[in-house]
């Protein structure tokens, strides 16, 4: 190895601005940037496996993206603001069932959970009283929505445009990753293919009018979530990944076009160095096949950049304070993993939706994590270990292996992989008998749950966030004015050109949605003027 | 004779871990486990259970929307003259626990539940039903 990585990082470094804080231990020890052989890896240097960027965290912190929602938009709009106040960087919206599926808030399945565990959004005019008063040019706005995300976007870009913010210098997220809701959120609606003829048109929408907008965050959260392993959740995701890239490239968009605005979001689980060998894994794995696979050469498109969650699925309803101890230490992983920007869960959530409170707890272990603990300093402190380095290696050998599965449903195409994989329930049973065997581990002693299997005395009762049907009511009122306010033949004439457009596969329904939003089309009317020509998902059950 | 039992997602939640764990360890149990799939209404849990002659409901619920339609797929068995015990398992605050069991739920099942609680709480809510 020559020290050609070691030149093109120290080239980068002197490049970067720093951030104005003393470099150095609490007790006055000068750190470097970063520490290796010279003829090694390095930050910011392909294959990116110590980081996308040469000094890290010393140019800047990780975003502190607090995901919240709940209630109206006035209510969440008040929780953003809260978010801001206490030092959050960014937001992240999470929307109640109904708005996730599509639906309104006054249509029968919606009953009982309009608001419930996230925010309510049928028209414009919530999406407006969701951002009052938030300065969009400025705080980054990611949005969790996958199978109405096209029309999310299209809402979001009518406020913005509505406000005077024009679309190409908004900046944010859009989840958009609608394989791993077949996968393992399943919150679908449209079938396979449909939904990936609206990822590709949001891709083209974004790449060609908002440059600073990331079309896609493809997340291993919810895989990891609904019980697969660290491997799985890694191969899965970058197969999906690969699969939009996949798709872009068929729809005539040029690789280095998209690539740098594809974003990942991954699970910060207890395991705290596999986690890390997880990321590093990620990175590598990203950049080897971006370049080698899908010809791609600028910089951003191989920088892998993620968002990171610690793991709601590893809080216990049993003595919840502990639950400050692991997402403190699940967090930490994500640092040390070289995360872009970080939620943190809230003590409570295995037990309602957090409050005030709990959520603000949360964020201040972050900021712990960041201004104490001087962690900040050097990057990829764990880069060079033994055991590091080797469970790096065997993440990549086994999404590998993974990558080699799924290609084989596909004859060659990750793309058609990841589909035929979820047509033939391939990737649901995995995570299933994944999420089983952990399961079994607990149930039988072999594993430890503090609180839950051992050391179970001391559960104390926590205050929990009340919402009660109230804010459905109000919700369903709300909705009623608008829909009598609005002119019902515009909305009309708007919807049936969605469907018209819907019907011929190679037009792009972004425009259409726009114009509908303006309109006041509600969400649901949306995606049902769509339904009517892309029919509906059906999940066949199995245990 | 073996327990028979159908596990439902009623509603909009896609959370399905929890159930298919729940089913899986009821089955080794030796019951017989029917799973109707994601986004059912009250009426079509209540007519597959009685249809399917089942001893006990199990409900998996950590959407929130728990209090809402959980009493409605009791109401909807009620109904149709069936006494088939529902039991909830899923995100529940404690406080909602003595509600629900007011609105006629047999059993109520919280995070980190083990396998014992779990089949001990659907077998006890077909005994006592």
């Amino acid at each position: 190895m020559s020290d050609q990585a070691y030149e093109a990082w120290r080239r980068a470094f002197a490049d970067a601005p720093l951030r104005s804080v003393p470099f150095t231990t609490m007790s006055g020890i000068p750190l470097e940037p970063v520490y290796g052989p010279s003829d090694g890896e390095f930050p910011g240097v392909y294959p990116y496996t110590r980081g996308p960027h040469a000094s890290m965290y010393r140019s800047r912190l990780w975003t502190m993206r607090m995901f919240a929602g709940f209630g109206t938009a006035t209510d969440t709009n008040t929780r953003f603001k809260d978010i801001i106040r206490s030092g959050g960087t960014g937001l992240s919206t999470a929307f109640d069932m109904p708005t996730l599926l599509g639906l309104d808030s006054d249509d029968a399945m919606s009953l009982g959970e309009v608001g419930r565990c996230g925010v309510a959004i049928d028209t414009l005019a919530d999406m407006r009283d969701l951002f009052a008063d938030i300065d969009l040019a400025h705080i980054t706005t990611s949005m969790t929505i996958n199978s109405p995300a096209a029309v999310m976007l299209a809402l979001f870009v009518a406020q913005a445009e509505e406000s005077g913010v024009a679309r190409a210098s908004l900046g944010g997220t859009l989840q958009n990753d609608i394989l791993k809701e077949y996968q393992a959120q399943k919150e679908f609606v449209f079938p396979p293919r449909q939904s990936m003829r609206l990822v590709r048109d949001t891709m083209a929408f974004t790449t060609a009018s908002m440059p600073k907008w990331n079309s896609i965050s493809v997340s291993g959260y919810h895989i990891r979530e609904a019980g697969s392993t660290a491997a799985e959740e890694l191969a899965f995701t970058l197969a999906n990944g690969f699969a939009y890239v996949e798709l872009a490239r068929n729809a005539g968009l040029a690789v280095d076009a998209f690539a740098p605005r594809l974003s990942f979001f991954f699970n910060a689980h207890i395991d705290f160095f596999e986690e890390i060998a997880k990321y590093r894994a990620a990175r590598r794995i990203w950049a080897r096949w971006m370049r080698d696979v899908y010809g791609a050469t600028e910089e951003r498109s191989l920088q892998l950049r993620f968002h990171t969650q610690t793991a709601g699925v590893s809080l216990t309803a049993q003595q919840p304070e502990i639950n400050i101890a692991r997402t403190a230490i699940e967090a930490l992983a994500g640092v040390l993993g070289g995360t872009q920007s970080l939620h943190t869960n809230s003590m409570d959530e295995a037990l309602a939706l957090p409050t005030e409170k709990a959520a603000r707890i949360a964020l201040r272990t972050q900021q712990v994590i960041a201004y104490e603990t001087n962690v900040t300093h050097v990057a990829d402190p764990l880069g060079g270990s033994y055991f590091v380095e080797e469970l790096t290696n065997e993440m990549e050998r086994q999404a590998e292996a993974l990558f080699a599965e799924i290609m084989a449903f596909g004859e060659g195409s990750m793309l058609e992989g990841c589909i035929s994989g979820i047509e033939r329930n391939w990737f649901q049973g995995k995570i299933a008998d994944s999420a089983y065997e952990l399961e079994r581990a607990f149930n039988r002693g072999e594993r430890i749950v503090v609180g839950v299997n051992d050391f179970r005395e001391g559960n104390d009762d926590i205050e929990t966030l009340r919402i009660t049907n109230a804010d459905e009511k109000k919700q369903r009122e709300r909705l009623a004015k608008v829909r009598q306010n609005r002119n019902d033949d515009l909305v009309r004439e708007r919807l049936d050109a969605l469907a018209a457009s819907a019907r011929d596969p190679e037009v792009n329904l972004m425009e259409d949605l726009i114009a509908a939003s303006v309109a006041y089309a509600s969400v649901g009317e949306m995606m049902a003027a769509m339904g009517g020509v892309f029919g509906r998902h059906v999940e066949v059950p199995s245990i | 004779m073996s327990l028979r039992v159908l596990v439902a997602k009623v509603g909009l939640d896609g959370h399905d871990r929890g159930i298919k764990i729940v089913a899986r360890i009821l089955r080794d149990a030796g019951m017989e486990v029917v799973y109707t799939g994601l986004f059912q209404t009250a009426d079509t849990v209540a007519l597959a259970a009685i249809q399917e002659d089942v001893n006990v409901v199990g409900l998996s619920m950590l959407s929130g929307a728990h209090m809402t339609l959980a009493p409605l797929v009791v109401a909807a068995l009620r109904e149709r003259g069936s006494d088939i015990p529902v039991v909830v398992g899923g995100i529940v605050p404690p406080s909602d626990v003595v509600l629900l069991t007011a609105a006629g739920v047999a059993g109520v099942m919280g995070p980190g539940a083990s396998d014992h609680e779990i089949i001990a709480t659907i077998t006890n809510a077909a005994l006592v039903s």
